[in-house]
């Protein structure tokens, strides 16, 4: 449970990126800060190695205004995909209360977004959670590319809850927002 | 999720921002920040105009749960304290009640053992609060956030992601 913010009447929500190292999480995140209102963010943190690949975390805060009376902050993450971060993934779960998978669609990709996702299940137990707890949506990225594997399997093999998808390119921003969007719309309804 | 409860808490609230400030003033700190294991500001004390707050809470959450498992590596259960030496300001970081943590920065003009001191003061009061707090939370039910509430922040959403 993380603590609350009792005085001015605050709701905060962490969304968190998971998925395979280069898979685009941090491709997705600054497309969403390149989009939103400038006066509606705060600064985007990038904590990278020296050859820009994510060592600790990125991170996006987002300021969706005050809807009666509350200020609504979205706090989007994004994990490092490297399998020997593992220790940083787990931290930055910490809290989360939705989670966008980030699948790489080529074929040689294949095993490591299974790789992943088994991996995102055994930190979330270490929490205590399991993945069908919190708010999930995917994200089947780099449908641009000409080597990729069918939505259809994708879909068998990650996403046997049939969640929410999208067919994305992020480096072009399609297929950006819908699961961001449908990820936050489920934590807020789960305020209830 | 982080969520206000209203007047139900605002009582220990206003004593933990008290007692903030009281803290900051007695050691003359710059700014102090209460911020929970998720990276989330709770609240603040002293001058913080000078600080990206969202960033500072992250990183000091980060931080904090970067170094509890340096401990853990050690056998350590965790670090109570962290301390971050500049040559202007410096940033002392202790945990309350296991669950929030309490960051200070302050400049050369105050010693790191008064605000180790201070901090351990203040520390323990702010526990009783939170202990308090916490046990409140328990089958609380937020109350506040009805269909009408999820519609009209559903539609936010959608203009803001557009």
């Amino acid at each position: 449970m993380s603590l609350i913010n009792y005085s001015s009447k605050e709701i905060n929500c962490k969304i968190v990126y998971y998925g395979p190292g280069l898979g685009g999480k941090t491709t997705n995140i600054k497309y969403v800060y390149s989009k939103v209102n400038p006066e509606s963010r705060g600064k985007l943190m990038s904590l990278d190695t020296e050859l820009d690949r994510t060592l600790f975390f990125d991170f996006l805060p987002v300021n969706l205004g005050k809807v009666r009376g509350f200020t609504l902050h979205f706090h989007l993450y994004t994990v490092p995909g490297q399998v020997y971060y593992n220790a940083s993934r787990k931290l930055i779960l910490k809290g989360t209360d939705g989670l966008i998978f980030v699948a790489d669609s080529q074929i040689e990709r294949f095993e490591d977004n299974i790789e992943s996702l088994e991996n995102l299940k055994e930190n979330l137990a270490e929490y205590g959670v399991k993945l069908g707890d919190i708010p999930l949506t995917m994200q089947y990225n780099k449908r641009d590319l000409p080597n990729i594997v069918s939505i259809e399997e994708l879909e068998e093999v990650l996403n046997p809850r049939r969640v929410f998808f999208s067919e994305g390119v992020a480096i072009q921003g399609i297929g950006v927002f819908e699961p961001l969007k449908e990820v936050s719309k489920k934590a807020l309804r789960r305020l209830k | 999720m982080t969520v206000s409860k209203g007047n139900h808490f605002e009582e220990e609230f206003r004593k933990i921002k008290e007692n903030l400030e009281e803290l900051c003033r007695d050691i003359k700190a710059l700014a102090v920040l209460l911020i929970d294991k998720a990276g989330q500001l709770i609240t603040t004390a002293g001058n913080t105009s000078f600080l990206d707050i969202p960033s500072f809470a992250t990183l000091s959450a980060a931080d904090f749960a970067a170094t509890s498992n340096l401990a853990d590596l050690i056998g350590e259960y965790d670090f109570t304290t962290l301390f971050h030496q500049g040559k202007e300001k410096s940033i002392y970081v202790s945990l309350i009640s296991d669950q929030v943590i309490l960051a200070v920065i302050f400049t050369k003009e105050t010693t790191l053992g008064l605000v180790r001191i201070k901090v351990r003061k203040v520390s323990k009061k702010l526990e009783g609060f939170f202990d308090k707090i916490f046990a409140d939370i328990e089958g609380e039910y937020v109350g506040m956030i009805d269909d009408d509430f999820i519609g009209e922040a559903e539609s936010e959403l959608d203009s803001l992601f557009e």
